[in-house]
Parts: structure tokens; sequence; C-alpha cells
């Protein structure tokens, strides 16, 4: 029994061995930069069209009735079903992009959405009586409202990019990418490694989101202050 | 001269305005008073343009119109100054002016947002960017509710010398602001 405890359970110091080992290799680094560089570009295009679709949307209730059936189909269906879809469709460099942006716009899209649509019509009437103009409204009266919702909007959709961009990668078996080293280290056995992976994962995953809210932050912070 | 004649409004099955018909002239203060659901307010609405009569007709009406709504309607995360200015075309130094003459400092002015202000600064906020805009027409829905007696002088002065030649229109419960503001008493009933 004892020789197969390694496989099943890694004790913390062999996955430390083993990240410590992963990060003197360069190819180790360039896996971490192909995976971040990825995921970043899917979340920003979700965060963006995200953001576009829900102003339309709260603008013309048509445009809501047709994205209606695309979100639900977003949200309802298995994240594998997309990738295995979407590999047919594309290479699997691009996979873990689409994926992530799948994943981000539908919260981004709902949270902006439900947001723009409790704006404080007193402040709505204010602006209509002194006749502040559209762009001075939406930098001083709908931003400030939307804080709170693309805060958690952005949280939310920042864990699900990672966690569904990574699923791609190793669904899709994307060369030089961390979720092809989570493949490798699943059909080598390596628990070590495939624990080390895993932990670089949460650590890239948290400090992005960390490190985006504070930049959000820092930026509201800054039109606070004008 | 705005004139109003006739004027009715009704939401559902509660009329509010009754054949309601006044005038105002130029540099005259008109004091709305009544009872609580009188329909002061609705007036106050239509008179801004922000509810639709549904018969009468207002002449004279000047395009350029400001208030004090009933509620603050400040943007909570900024300060007075920056308040002002959103809403207002005017310069930083005459919006400092106008609040300090309010009694609000140029450090509470310029370094706290409106949220950490007490009621009766955030009404003054309120008062001094409703009187900067120049508008012809200012509308004051009790404006100087939680002002202090001294902060109730100094604001109803201030509104009175900034808007020489103005058409003003206040709803109020209190005679003592109809005096300071030296207005016209119309009852709606």
């Amino acid at each position: 029994m004892l020789p197969y405890v390694n496989v099943l359970l890694a004790s913390p110091w062999d996955v430390v061995k083993k990240l410590w080992e992963l990060c003197a290799q360069s190819e180790f680094w360039l896996s971490l930069w192909r995976t971040f560089w990825r995921i970043a570009v899917g979340f920003f295009a979700g965060l963006t069209f995200g953001g576009l679709c829900a102003f339309v949307s709260a603008r013309w209730r048509l445009a809501e009735n047709l994205l209606k059936p695309y979100v639900f189909t977003i949200k309802s269906v298995p994240v594998a079903s997309f990738i295995v879809i979407a590999l047919v469709m594309m290479s699997s460099r691009e996979l873990s992009v689409f994926i992530s942006f799948l994943m981000v716009f539908p919260v981004v899209y709902g949270n902006l959405l439900q947001g723009i649509k409790s704006r404080d019509v007193q402040l709505k009437e204010m602006a209509e009586v002194f006749g502040i103009k559209p762009a001075k409204r939406f930098v001083f009266i709908t931003l400030p409202h939307l804080k709170p919702h693309l805060i958690s909007a952005c949280s939310t959709a920042l864990g699900l990019a990672w966690k569904a961009g990574v699923a791609a990668e190793v669904i899709g078996i994307s060369g030089g990418t961390i979720g092809e080293a989570l493949y490798m280290a699943k059909v080598h056995f390596d628990t070590a490694e495939l624990f080390a992976w895993t932990a670089v994962i949460v650590v890239l995953s948290i400090g992005f989101e960390k490190l985006f809210l504070l930049v959000l932050k820092y930026l509201y912070g800054g039109l606070e202050r004008l | 001269m705005i004139k109003v004649e006739g004027l009715w409004k009704s939401f559902g099955e509660k009329q509010v305005l009754r054949d309601v018909s006044l005038s105002i002239a130029p540099g005259e203060t008109l004091c709305l008073v009544g009872e609580s659901g009188a329909g002061k307010t609705t007036l106050a609405r239509v008179l801004l343009g922000l509810e639709k009569p549904d018969r009468g007709s207002i002449f004279g009406l000047p395009l350029s119109r400001s208030a004090v709504f009933q509620e603050d309607r400040l943007c909570e995360s900024f300060t007075a100054l920056r308040n002002i200015l959103i809403a207002v075309r005017c310069d930083r130094e005459s919006a400092l002016c106008a609040l300090e003459k309010l009694g609000i400092s140029l450090e509470e002015a310029v370094n706290k947002p409106v949220s950490a202000f007490s009621g009766g600064m955030r009404r003054r906020v309120a008062i001094a960017r409703a009187v900067l805009t120049g508008a012809e027409l200012l509308v004051l829905d009790e404006p100087f509710k939680g002002l202090d007696r001294e902060n109730l002088c100094r604001a109803a002065r201030f509104v009175l010398e900034e808007s020489k030649s103005k058409y003003i229109v206040m709803v109020t419960h209190s005679e003592e602001e109809i005096g300071l503001m030296n207005g016209k008493k119309m009852e709606i009933k």
C-alpha cells in the first residue's frame, strides 16, 4: 500500500520541492506567461463586450430580448461542452481566450445591466433639470453608481476565467501552457507536480484578481478626487 | 411674466392639481403653501418640466431652470465643489465663493465628499448649486429644511442676493421662510 501513497497524495514538502525545480526551468515561466496572457485577453474582451452589451440592452429593450437566449445558453451549457465544440472550430491556442471570454461575458453583462437599470432616478432628474451633458453624466453619475456592480462582476468573472481557461488548455492540450503541464503531470502520475501546478494556478488567479481590483479601486479613487 | 392657467394633474385615480392658476413677475418670490399632499411639489415639478399637466397652459416659462429638490440629490462620493462643477458651468473660484457665503469652508468644500457632510451642509450645497446656474426660473422645494436659524438667514440672503430679477417659486410650510424671502404667499388646496 505504502509505495502508492505518493501517487494518490503528495506531501507538502514534495510539492514545494517540485515547485522549486519547476521555477528553475525557463519553460515553466513561459507556460505561466502564455496561460496568463490568453486568459487576460479573454477576460478583458469579455469585460469590454459584456459592458457594451449591458449599456445597449439598458438603452433598447429589443437588444436585451435578443441577447437573452444567448446569455441563457452560455450560462446553462456546461463549459466542457463549449470547449469540445470550440475545439472543432479553432486551434487549441485560441481556445482558452475564447472560453475565458465566454465565462466572463454573461457575468459582466448581467451585473452591469442590473446596475444600470437600478440607476438613481432622482439623480437622473437632477441631471435633466441642470442640463448635464451625457459624457459628464456617465463619468460622474453612472460610473460611481456602477462601482459595486463592476467590482462584484470582475471578482466573480476573474475566478471563472482562470478555472475555465485552464480547463480548456487541459482538454485542448494546448502546447506550452499550464493546462498542458497539468495534463502531462496527470499522465505521468506525478502527483507532486500536479499539486505544484495547481498551487501556481491558485496563486496566479488570486494575484490577478487582487491586482485588478486594486487598479479598479485606484481608478475610482482618482475619479472621486477630481 | 410666467402665467399658469387652469392646471390639472392626476396620478391614476388621485387628482392632485385642480384648476391651479397663478402668475409670477421677474424678481418675485412665489411661496406655495398648503397641507402635505396638496400638490405643491407636483406643481413645482410641472414648472421644471418633469411632469406634464393633464390640462391647462403655462405661458412665459423660461428655458433655463434650476432647482433645489425636496431631497439633496448630490453625487455622494464627490466633494461639494465637484458637485457644483458637475451641474454648473462656472469657475472654481465662483463656486468656492458661493459655498463660503453659505458657511462651507474651503477645506470642507474641496477635501470632504458630501457623503460625510451633515444634513444642513448638504442642503446648502444643493442651494449653491441651484443658484449658481443663473437660471431664469429657480424652483425651491423646501430648500431650508434642516437648517438652523443662522444658516437659514444666511441661505435666504444668499438666494435673494444672487437671484435678483429671477423668477423664484418656493414650496414651504414655514411663515418665517416666507418672511425671509419676502415672498408672496399662495395656498394650494
